[in-house]
């Protein structure tokens, strides 16, 4: 026998948000509004500063169908590669007071294509004593069938120098699956970055265990 | 201690790497039974990360963007008349895995109503909407975590998984933390409900103490005598490594 370890939680477990997740989250896509303020996909004002920018992308099944019932949030930093939290302690770069840097979405009913009108973020420090990471935009995704949020990143096809030295696209053994994060540019109204997300299959999205 | 002193202590805790998710406690994203799981869970290994920044930040949200009914189910969607069913204060603590408080966080949860019917566009179950009742709301903890919120009680519902697939009642929930790797959907459901150990989202759950936790046990009191009974939810995010020769995250 040994001395026991002092009583930690346990973190609650995760459950499916289930098929009616736009209800809690996102309820003028249910059909209804309710709130005053809603949190939507649009995450910048007229006073955010950077190149504005569209994601966009769908999220397919095994069966390579779109889900079309898929809540997306992205978090990230902004156009200086600041985050806009209290553990960011990267004093040099420029804190955007107009931009939280988070939004969601659920996709389209039809289409099951997701979309957020944000601006480009800047390369953010990597842990100490490691290389800086690339731009990059968090994702978490939740939907029926889904029985644990996944984390994923976007990065930008056209940083290809910042990307071939990010410490987390580097740690991904095969090369070929790096792609599967990378947004390809498109010139729309607005320049999009198009990023397709497969569950399964030969170009299974990387997901993280953050 | 000083109020700038607490304000640097509590972003130094802020700026700690997580403790690796024990994925043991969570059902994995193939859980057969739940049909649905089979073509959207990923087959692949995750690749772990160590926290970066990326991880420990997440988004902040302020008193000022809720109203004052979003916590009160009861009556933010009242029209003429308040909704049907059982009246119940629902109330709890977040705290993180090292027992701390987490703050000021964002709690949303959503429900059917006491029919088990949904407000949403693509639920067609027979029974009844309530012209009353919504089915959402949210709240921020206070300073030591707490949060409640007033309801109807949900009912149970039909889904088409097997022929008689029967959800037990619950209320979904999501519930942010302070870093993102922290954010969490969950699900409650109350306590001596006969549906709850023959679901198979509560039977993909591993441990069985982790799916027992997921139950809301009736907190007689906390009712409010001659109006609403009330049920206790708990919720635990991830903790922080608390190594004193840590690795840091930042330099200075």
């Amino acid at each position: 026998m040994v001395q026991p370890l002092p009583d930690r939680l346990r973190e609650t477990a995760s459950q499916t948000a289930g098929p009616y997740v736009h209800i809690g989250l996102i309820p003028h896509q249910a059909g209804f509004d309710i709130f005053e303020t809603t949190f939507s996909n649009v995450l910048v004002t007229p006073a955010t500063r950077g190149e504005r920018i569209r994601i966009e992308g769908r999220v397919l099944d095994g069966a390579d169908e779109p889900v079309r019932d898929v809540l997306v949030e992205i978090w990230q930093a902004n156009a200086a590669g600041r985050y806009n939290h209290p553990a960011d302690r990267q004093q040099a770069k420029p804190l955007d007071e107009s931009f939280r840097g988070w939004g969601r979405t659920g996709s389209d009913f039809e289409t099951g294509i997701w979309q957020f009108e944000t601006i480009k973020p800047g390369p953010v420090d990597g842990r100490k004593g490691h290389r800086p990471m690339a731009p990059h935009i968090n994702l978490w995704i939740a939907a029926r069938g889904i029985n644990i949020g996944l984390q994923t990143r976007l990065y930008f096809a056209d940083e290809a120098e910042a990307n071939a030295a990010d410490p987390v696209l580097n740690l991904i053994e095969q090369r070929s699956r790096r792609e599967t994060l990378l947004a390809r540019r498109e010139e729309r109204d607005v320049p999009t970055y198009v990023l397709d997300i497969r569950l399964q299959g030969p170009q299974e999205t990387v997901f993280f265990d953050v | 201690m000083s109020e700038p002193d607490r304000d640097v202590s509590q972003r130094e805790t802020l700026d700690r790497e997580f403790l690796q998710r024990d994925r043991g406690l969570h059902p994995p994203p193939l859980t057969p039974d739940y049909k649905t799981s089979v073509l959207r869970s990923p087959n692949r290994a995750l690749i772990s990360l160590q926290s970066s920044l990326s991880e420990v930040t997440g988004p902040v949200f302020g008193h000022a963007e809720l109203g004052p009914l979003d916590n009160d189910l009861i009556r933010n969607y009242a029209r003429d008349g308040e909704p049907i069913g059982e009246r119940i204060l629902v109330h709890g603590l977040v705290r993180d895995e090292n027992g701390r408080g987490v703050p000021q966080t964002l709690v949303e949860f959503w429900q059917a109503n006491a029919g088990g019917r949904y407000r949403h566009r693509n639920d067609r179950y027979l029974a009844p909407i309530d012209p009353n009742f919504g089915g959402c709301g949210r709240a921020l903890t206070d300073a030591q975590g707490y949060y409640y919120f007033r309801t109807i009680k949900p009912g149970p519902y039909p889904w088409r998984n097997f022929l008689n697939s029967w959800r037990p009642a619950h209320i979904h929930f999501s519930v942010f933390g302070s870093g993102f790797a922290q954010r969490l959907i969950t699900q409650m459901y109350f306590e001596g409900d006969p549906l709850i150990w023959r679901d198979p989202m509560v039977l993909g759950i591993p441990d069985r103490a982790a799916a027992e936790r997921l139950i809301a046990p009736l907190d007689l009191g906390a009712a409010l005598p001659l109006d609403m009974l009330a049920y206790r939810f708990d919720i635990v995010l991830r903790g922080r490594q608390q190594t004193l020769f840590e690795n840091k995250l930042q330099g200075n």
